[in-house]
């Protein structure tokens, strides 16, 4: 239909609460239907019973710290190569791991944000395999007790395209687990060799298991922004996906309503959040089709290829592996305290206060956006995308502040003139030509009735050339002002009325 | 209880060991059995211990940069480089299979 973004007019659109088709299959085997839980009776499919999409997510955040995890290397996204490695990192005999007490704050600020238990006492093990860039042959991470259980996460969706419907849906947090990232690994297939860099190993990261509660790649792509944005204003990670600092991996599965769960893929190499919304729903229909004609899904792990818009199984990742988990023998267990249990005598910079941090944390988006509605009496969606564009609440606040014009029209023009500007000349907030004092200068010309909102917009578009005229510049240059004269108003009507002598007669006969 | 030759196949394969000769089945051997003894003791009700170490305290360190920069130092030990970069094979390169390897699981 119109308006539909090219992902769900491929991949079939679940519409929350009503049935989706597959496009694509109409006059063949008949239409398959797939739909949300809760959802009223599906169209389609004559006698074809319809499928429950489960999607579970597996995401990892990298910490934002100066120094790794275990060891003093610094953590930095661009350097050359094995130049932030130590001893302990390249896994040299003899070395030991240290815990890093920025990562566990990291950590613990982050489960409070998503309502987790906060394990007091959480262990570390070791997780074994073999790969060129885990020099040690393990990772070292917390399968046994992490250190956040039992966690929710709120997200908002709309209904429909117009934004004009949103609807709070939550998934729940299964734990929070502290554990070591690995070196990269770079394919040269012409020279059938992989060139490690060991900068990244050890960097520590914070694993956030969503439950199965989502079910379809708009829910999963909504559910992780979301999650971005959270991590951005805790500064736990800086949650950047293009940069590797932000990774998800989906779980997929699909059933008959009534029936047990299917079978599950897990999909990796998702490199953006429209990727993975595009990868799962891919994900959901290749099931779905491979079921009703008959086939099995496998238990296996599958690549996202971005340039094909499709899964394909991963070579290296065949069969079960087996981990053999055991306990780190080189670390006690992670002891956290809060205000009751805070132990009297011992060293401050060797305790962790889990309420002098929940103390500290700052607004959550979801409370900003409560608080946007409220102090400015904008809609919920406005604060939505104000939100969702780094540095645009707090421009749409800059302008408020230094113009008489109520915030309901402001936010008119922050989200339909400038944010189109932007989009259009993909250009972030800070990027903008026009700043929240020249957009604030001209919306002060219009709330005086000094030009129309037409002629306003002009002016818009001509600040927008960033030439550092300022909007009464451009009015004057333009001639935009409005007349307020009376006279000469009476004037202009009564020429253009003499001007078109037929026309006036036409009205007048009606 | 014998470990069965599957088992020992996939030990194999997990942990890249070679139990060689049947001495060195034998000495896998012995070594469960000297730790099934722990199953003579009732532990109902109690907590497991991993480590003698448990009620020491874990340290914590400050987030400061204060390693690394031995870029040079960490390639001596590699036998091949490629400007900085260590360099291994395309792939993890999995043992073979229990039919087509030379190993003495084979005769038992």
């Amino acid at each position: 239909g119109r308006g539909l973004s090219p992902v769900m007019r491929e991949a079939g659109r679940c519409r929350l609460g009503r049935a989706g088709t597959v496009p694509g299959r109409r006059g063949e085997r008949g239409q398959w239907s797939w739909f949300c839980p809760g959802a009223s009776r599906p169209r389609g499919g004559a006698g074809l019973a319809p499928w429950i999409p489960v999607v579970g997510l597996e995401i990892h955040a990298q910490i934002s710290s100066n120094s790794k995890l275990f060891s003093g290397s610094q953590v930095q996204f661009a350097a050359p190569p094995n130049s932030l490695v130590s001893f302990f990192d390249a896994s040299l005999p003899g070395t030991l791991p240290v815990l890093n007490r920025r990562c566990v704050e990291a950590a613990v600020m982050t489960g409070l944000a998503l309502n987790c238990s906060i394990n007091k006492k959480s262990l570390f093990d070791r997780k074994h395999y073999f790969y060129a860039d885990l020099p040690a042959g393990y990772q070292i991470t917390q399968q046994r007790v992490p250190i956040a259980v039992n966690g929710s996460l709120s997200y908002s969706l709309c209904i429909d395209h117009k934004m004009s419907q949103m609807v709070t849906k939550t998934v729940r947090i299964k734990q929070i687990q502290l554990e070591q990232d690995s070196g990269k690994s770079l394919h040269d297939d012409t020279r059938s060799q992989t060139l490690v860099d060991l900068n990244r190993a050890g960097v520590g990261l914070m694993e956030v298991v969503m439950e199965p509660d989502m079910c379809c790649g708009e829910e999963a792509a909504a559910a992780v922004r979301e999650l971005q944005l959270i991590l951005q204003t805790l500064g736990s990670s800086q949650a950047v996906m293009a940069e590797g600092q932000l990774r998800v991996d989906a779980n997929v599965s699909v059933h008959h309503p009534g029936e047990p769960y299917g079978v599950r893929t897990e999909v990796k190499n998702i490199n953006s959040i429209r990727f993975l919304a595009k990868a799962v729903d891919y994900e959901i229909q290749r099931q779905i089709e491979e079921l009703e004609n008959g086939g099995t899904i496998l238990n296996e792990t599958r690549a996202f290829d971005s340039k094909l818009g499709c899964t394909v199984p991963m070579r290296d990742k065949e069969g079960k592996q087996d981990y053999r988990f055991m306990p780190e023998p080189n670390l006690p267990p992670l002891i956290l305290y809060d205000a009751k249990s805070l132990p009297a005598n011992m060293n401050h910079q060797q305790v962790i206060n889990i309420d002098w941090i929940h103390e500290r944390l700052p607004d959550l988006p979801s409370v900003k956006r409560e608080k946007l509605v409220e102090q400015y009496g904008i809609l919920p969606e406005h604060s939505f995308t104000l939100l969702n564009e780094d540095g645009l609440a707090e421009f749409f606040e800059s302008v408020v502040k230094q113009t008489h014009m109520k915030p309901k029209k402001v936010i008119g023009w922050i989200l339909n003139d400038l944010l189109s500007y932007l989009n259009q000349h993909s250009l972030t907030v800070k990027e903008s030509p026009v700043s929240s004092f020249l957009l604030a200068d001209l919306l002060n010309l219009l709330e005086k009735k000094e030009i129309s909102s037409t002629a306003a917009k002009r002016v818009l578009a001509e600040l927008w050339k960033g030439e550092g005229k300022t909007p009464l510049e451009i009015v004057k240059e333009q001639k935009l002002e409005l007349l307020q004269d009376q006279n000469e108003l009476e004037w202009i009507c009564q020429a253009v009325i003499d001007g078109h002598e037929n026309e006036v007669i036409m009205m007048v006969l009606g | 209880q014998r470990v069965s030759v599957e088992v020992l196949d996939h030990l194999e394969h997990l942990a890249l060991v070679d139990f060689r000769d049947s001495e060195g089945v034998e000495r896998l051997q012995k070594a469960i059995q000297f730790a099934d003894q722990l199953h003579e003791v009732n532990t109902d009700g109690v907590e497991p211990m991993d480590s003698v170490l448990e009620d020491r305290c874990l340290y914590l360190r400050e987030d400061n940069v204060t390693e690394g920069n031995c870029t040079k130092e960490l390639l001596e030990n590699a036998r091949e480089k490629v400007e900085e970069y260590f360099v291994a094979p395309p792939g993890n390169i999995p043992l073979p299979k229990l039919e087509e390897r030379e190993t003495f699981l084979q005769g038992s």
